[in-house]
């Protein structure tokens, strides 16, 4: 499965996902670890781990029967772009609204 | 400056948008609300029109705004207002033709005084959690990128 944006912004819709990036944001650290401050079981937090991993936005690596997480910048730099993205095309709009509130005020249509 | 726009998700199916405007909110409103005034700034990338802009505002009125980049290129979007209160809120549900229909964004645009001038808050609410990805996801496919390099040899 190819990493996209669509995937990574469904990954990021579910609050235990976004717990857990954050959790990363901090450190590397093992299932075991992550589970810890979770009502969850390590199974249930595998699940959101492998789908997080396939939206590409944590890495994995293999050390002894471990595996331990981390963020993958590549994939939380591309969903931040895309915000920005958004960010950038509503601004240019509302730009476009400040000259037209000015012209409207100017000609004294409103108080 | 700072940055008087801004832009945050909230929950699973909220995004949410806020924006000081330095005219009254009776302005702002109007703004929103007649088809004369959105055809001049509802408009995306640069190079962009809206050749065909509905806005009946009222409760059940409908929406349809039409864009066309002057080269056979266009989308559109429909909608319908839920109910209006001058000059200080609008509830509308609205959907993009990209030309596949997206899922309805219920939209509640609220403008308050705030220091001579008006904070807009725009909550828009998706139906669920894969609406709002595709809602955003679009947005990026339909050209940002294009809108967002032009934007940047300007600033």
């Amino acid at each position: 499965m190819t990493p996209t944006l669509d995937t990574a912004f469904a990954a990021l819709a579910d609050p235990t996902r976004r717990a857990l990036l954050a959790r990363l944001a901090k450190e590397e650290a093992t299932v075991m670890e992550l589970a810890k401050p979770f009502a969850m079981s390590q199974p249930a937090i595998s699940r959101h781990l492998k789908v997080l991993e396939e939206a590409g936005l944590i890495l994995r690596r293999v050390e002894g029967t471990k595996r331990p997480c981390r963020l993958a910048p590549d994939g939380v730099a591309a969903v931040d772009q895309w915000l920005d993205v958004l960010r950038q095309a509503l601004t240019r709009n509302y730009q476009r609204l400040d000259d037209v509130l000015a012209a409207m005020t100017t000609k004294g249509k409103t108080p | 400056m700072s940055d008087p726009l801004k832009l945050t998700t909230e929950g699973d199916r909220h995004v949410v948008v806020t924006r000081h405007f330095a005219a009254p909110p009776e302005a702002v409103y109007r703004a929103h609300t007649e088809e004369a005034l959105i055809q001049k700034w509802i408009l995306g990338p640069d190079g962009w029109t809206m050749p065909v802009c509905v806005c009946e505002a009222k409760p059940g009125g409908k929406i349809r705004y039409e864009w066309s980049n002057g080269q056979g290129g266009g989308f559109s979007l429909t909608g319908e207002f839920v109910s209006l209160t001058p000059f200080s809120r609008i509830e509308h549900v609205e959907r993009m033709h990209l030309p596949a229909t997206t899922p309805d964004n219920h939209v509640v645009t609220s403008f308050a005084p705030d220091g001579g001038g008006t904070l807009m808050t725009m909550r828009m609410t998706l139906p669920n959690a894969e609406a709002r990805t595709a809602m955003l996801a679009s947005g990026m496919d339909k050209g940002m990128e294009a809108s967002y390099a032009r934007l940047e040899r300007m600033l």
